[in-house]
């Protein structure tokens, strides 16, 4: 039964240090995204010239590789952790789930 | 000028002055009807009959009440991120954002990046710990360990909220959008729509919503991506070549491509990019989609891909925008009214990405877009209406009311029985609202999820000390501050209450930054203080449920097909 497995599972150091390293690496993921979100809307907020500054000669600002980067980069983050947590995390976990159910 | 015209160039100017709260919305102003669009009603027919035939193959597979509510668990992560995409992707945000860019340049970019920073949050806090727990609804992932009554009522109350501000906008959306694509009756769309979204979700649950929800995902996505690129091409693609000659013909000249009013006051822009941020993480008819997947491993992907279309989409979007400055402005007379660049858009300022069309691909693409555009709205609105159902008949009637003490069958039948009421109900409030004032609903059902619904979420997910009291009086406090300052801003007081202008007591965009703060703290403050025998037993369990959903043992299995 689950409740039997559940405790064997709790009971394994590995999971607590397993539990441990993957919400890190959520908290740290989940702050570069604010980060970058909020990053971009207050330097909109306080420093609207900024953005509008041209790139050389053309009309393109600065902003709008910016603001295509938020984007690109929310992407690339979200890839970055699914990928890790798809192979290396999952590995582990399951790992620590066949030690409680052999 | 004619007084439809007034208002749609008033609610264009109001959209662009306080766009953040107000453009979010499917507000489309109240448009003129149209000259009957042929090939724009062959088309829809065409993707009607197809999604038909596709309910019907659904229809077979749709047995039990796992496969109404989630499609057996069936669905890939691939297929489900394109759903996922397909149920934010509405008529709204490719309609209301070409025309935001298309008004005001890059302030339409801004606006679309905070469409997106939700993902990330779900992604790395929710997605497979929601797979873990739950079953049918989020509400079984948030009453996981809680007692029942109070946390399932509280969940499909707040449910039934967001889905029916949702639903408003998507209606009437919908009835002025078919009014001018099609030339059709605003009430006859507003029965079609509801007509046809009951077939899907009646007879094919959520595989037909699914199947659905993916073919618009593509279509939308193939018809964005052959209109950016026709524009492109028309520059070399060279994008600095099509924003030269962009600020040379906009009246702004060259503010378009740096901020402009949309961001007023930094409390505002915070506050509004919470609401977005976590309401993202609380709409019902989005978390239901992860119980579709067959385990965690698919649910991040889902997500991941549905980041990336969601993405991918919202650039799609801007230079779509630019491409509509460039060519609309280029011919006024045939898309100006009275070909008078001063009077707007035929149609209105939401109709820039529809003429472009026009203009890029001439009568059969315009009959194309105009289709998806349809299309759109009647899959987000099956999902919206199998979401409330499932509130109704899974949380309400099989837990509330008969504690889960009932069959599969009676509970289909009570989904069903709700389908049909919701879908009644969506039509009803369609044409009672169709001369109202709906911009300031989709961002009205954000606040609310953000401050209700995500709060108690993720807190019972992730916090050992909540309770069930701390639950539901922290989330109602959320609920009820969202509604209260909501109705207090600019966005409802004075462009909806009609109150006069200034009068607006709730100074800032969004309420969400105050009512979800609160709703946390109220979480927090009411378990704290709860130590009721009840309160002590619910924090007993929590190791079981973090043993859970951190690794899946004892999730909710696919059902066999």
């Amino acid at each position: 039964m689950a409740q039997e497995t559940w405790d064997k599972i709790r009971s394994n150091p590995k999971f607590q240090a397993f539990v441990q390293k993957r919400n890190n690496y959520s908290i740290i993921m989940t702050v570069l995204g604010a980060i970058a979100y909020y990053g971009f809307i207050l330097l909109v907020a306080y420093d609207k010239e900024f953005l509008a500054t041209k790139i050389g000669t053309g009309v393109t600002t600065i902003g709008i590789p910016i603001g295509v980067g938020v984007i690109v980069f929310t992407i690339i983050l979200t890839w970055i952790y699914v990928s890790r947590a798809n192979t290396e995390f999952d590995t582990e976990s399951e790992a620590i789930v066949r030690e409680a159910t052999k | 000028m004619n007084r439809a015209l007034k208002h749609i160039l008033g609610g264009l100017t109001l959209a662009a002055l306080a766009g953040v709260a107000l453009a979010a919305g499917a507000d489309l102003g109240t448009t003129q009807k149209q000259a009957t669009n042929w090939t724009a009603i062959t088309m829809f027919a065409v993707f009607v009959l197809f999604t038909l035939w596709i309910t019907k193959w659904a229809a077979a597979r749709t047995k039990t009440a796992a496969d109404f509510y989630t499609a057996g668990g069936g669905i890939t992560g691939f297929q489900n991120g394109l759903a996922i995409a397909g149920d934010y992707m509405s008529a709204a945000s490719f309609l209301g954002i070409s025309g935001l860019v298309f008004a005001n340049g890059f302030d339409g970019l801004i606006f679309s990046i905070g469409w997106l920073v939700g993902w990330p949050i779900i992604t790395f806090l929710m997605a497979e710990r929601l797979r873990n727990l739950g079953k049918f609804t989020f509400a079984d992932v948030a009453s996981y360990r809680f007692a029942q009554t109070p946390v399932r009522t509280f969940a499909a109350i707040s449910t039934l909220i967001v889905v029916a501000f949702y639903m408003i906008a998507q209606m009437v959306g919908a009835g002025q959008l078919i009014k001018i694509l099609f030339g059709l009756e605003y009430i006859y769309a507003e029965v079609l729509v509801g007509v046809i979204m009951l077939m899907y979700v009646l007879f094919g649950g959520m595989t037909a919503t699914t199947w659905v929800q993916i073919i618009k995902a593509c279509m939308l996505l193939a018809g964005a991506t052959f209109m950016a690129g026709a524009v492109l091409f028309q520059f070399g693609f060279s994008p600095e070549a099509l924003f030269a000659k962009a600020t040379e013909v906009h009246a702004k000249k060259d503010a378009i491509m740096g901020p402009g009013a949309l961001i007023k006051d930094p409390i505002s822009a915070i506050s509004v990019g919470m609401a977005l941020m976590f309401g993202t993480a609380g709409l019902p008819h989005i978390l239901m989609r992860f119980f579709t997947v067959p385990n965690a491993k698919e649910a991040r992907k889902s997500v991941a891909w549905a980041t990336t279309w969601i993405g991918y989409f919202y650039i799609l979007t801007f230079i779509i925008g630019f491409g509509a400055i460039v060519n609309l402005i280029a011919d006024p007379v045939t898309f100006y009214v009275d070909g008078d660049i001063a009077k707007g858009l035929k149609g209105g300022g939401n109709m820039a990405a529809v003429h472009l069309a026009n203009a890029v691909g001439g009568n059969l693409f315009l009959g194309f877009i105009s289709a998806v555009a349809f299309a759109t709205i009647l899959a987000v609105v099956a999902g919206l209406t199998l979401s409330g159902a499932s509130a109704v008949s899974h949380d309400l009637y099989a837990s509330v009311w008969r504690h889960g003490n009932v069959d599969s069958a009676t509970e289909l039948r009570w989904s069903k029985g709700a389908t049909m009421v919701l879908g009644v109900v969506a039509v009803g409030l369609g044409i009672a609202f169709e001369k109202e004032n709906v911009a300031y609903m989709v961002m009205l059902a954000f606040t609310i999820d953000c401050s209700g619904n995500f709060p108690e979420l993720f807190l019972s997910v992730l916090w050992k000390g909540c309770t069930t009291r701390g639950g539901v009086v922290g989330g109602s406090v959320g609920l009820i501050l969202a509604t209260v300052l909501t109705i207090g801003s600019a966005s409802v007081w004075e462009a909806v209450l009609k109150y006069p202008k200034g009068s607006a007591w709730f100074p800032y965009n969004s309420a969400a930054l105050f009512s979800m703060m609160a709703a946390f703290f109220t979480i927090w403050l009411v378990s704290k203080l709860d130590n009721s025998a009840q309160a002590q037993k619910e924090r007993a369990l929590y190791p079981d449920q973090q043993t859970r959903s951190e690794t899946g043992v004892g999730a909710a299995a696919a059902s066999a097909h």
